[in-house]
């Protein structure tokens, strides 16, 4: 049982101010990341080598995103934003390319 | 009789904050207006990159070889290190928000200056590999090295024969057009931080009310999140 003298909801959520050394881990992670991507670059993995560089670039995008943007502790609705963006560009991005792909084009390849 | 009444049955917490615009209830309810009315604007600028993205995709997967020679020829050191370089200024900036949410003051102003001054870096440098590239095409002589798409393009500088070296203008059109638009927004935020630095410097924003610190990091942490992605497509292209 919670005691009747908890403070009202939102009160206490209103400002959740992260310890500065989550910020601290947070760098560091996305430094190791780079490091990463830079290291996996020299090797060739064939098709999977845009894979492998945007698995990691996805990583670290979401770690700015949930800790640095403070996403993680922010109103579901923003939540709902973000994925619409995603959304919006994938549709953008991924459906003209298969739309190119799925074509004779460029005519000039050969 | 009655506004009297109701004056003093306010509780202490609802008094009106200097702040507080008179068309919201209370301060959280503004700053997740404010915060979300920024998430928009990101989305918007998300698709906004997103057709640049989308012709990245299509030309990579037409030109493969090309896009490789070219990234090949990008300084992949100077690359990592602005990387970095970009990676911390984040890290001030969100240092910064936290600095405003804790009530120091010069806290704020140190970060967001060393958020500015780290971004001048990055800018510094990409000033240096736009010189280099585009310092051969100017002039009437040989144009050995030049970089920019168009009639001074020198394929032999990416080692690109042929329909390859045509291709190769085309990686190069998108290096700059990605990386110019990236650049055009640090050069927009600046400027944005410096005035909000000025005015936490003068004492305007408390634990309670920073949203103008939290908002041009929101801003701040989408231009980094941009180069994150700009830079494995442009610098890190495996493969022939």
């Amino acid at each position: 049982m919670q005691p009747l003298s908890e403070p009202p909801a939102g009160a206490q959520a209103e400002r959740h101010v992260v310890p500065w050394t989550v910020y601290a881990l947070i760098f560091l992670a996305l430094c190791l990341l780079t490091a990463t991507t830079v290291i996996v670059a020299h090797f060739d993995f064939g098709p999977y080598n845009l894979i492998v560089a945007l698995g990691v670039a996805i990583a670290k995008a979401s770690l700015v995103v949930l800790y640095f943007m403070h996403a993680r502790y922010s109103p579901r609705l923003t939540g709902v934003v973000i994925a619409a963006a995603i959304a919006f560009f994938v549709i953008l991005v991924f459906l003209t390319w298969t739309d190119y792909y799925s074509r004779p084009w460029p005519l000039t390849t050969g | 009789m009655s506004e009297a009444v109701v004056a003093s049955s306010a509780p202490a917490q609802t008094r009106h904050h200097a702040a507080l615009q008179h068309h919201f209830v209370d301060l959280q309810q503004q700053q997740e207006a404010a915060s979300l009315g920024m998430w928009v604007f990101i989305a918007q600028e998300i698709l906004f990159f997103g057709g640049l993205f989308a012709a990245y995709a299509i030309y990579r997967h037409a030109y493969p070889e090309a896009f490789a020679l070219g990234s090949h020829h990008l300084n992949r050191t100077i690359g990592t290190a602005n990387t970095l370089v970009l990676i911390g200024s984040s890290l001030t900036m969100a240092l910064a928000v936290h600095a405003a949410a804790t009530g120091r003051r010069q806290a704020i102003v140190g970060f967001l200056l060393a958020t500015v001054l780290l971004g001048g870096v990055f800018l510094g440098v990409k000033y240096f590999e736009y010189a280099e590239k585009i310092a051969p095409c100017l002039g009437d002589q040989e144009h050995a090295g030049c970089l920019v798409p168009g009639a001074n393009f020198d394929p032999h500088a990416v080692h690109a024969e042929g329909a390859a070296g045509q291709q190769a203008q085309i990686f190069f059109s998108l290096y700059f057009g990605m990386t110019g638009l990236h650049a055009l927004h640090m050069i927009v935020g600046i400027p944005i931080i410096l005035t909000i630095a000025a005015m936490a410097w003068r004492g305007r924003f408390t634990p309670e009310y920073h949203t103008p610190v939290e908002m041009v990091g929101l801003y701040w942490h989408f231009v980094d999140i941009i180069w994150i992605f700009l830079f494995p497509l442009l610098y890190l292209v495996t493969g022939q």
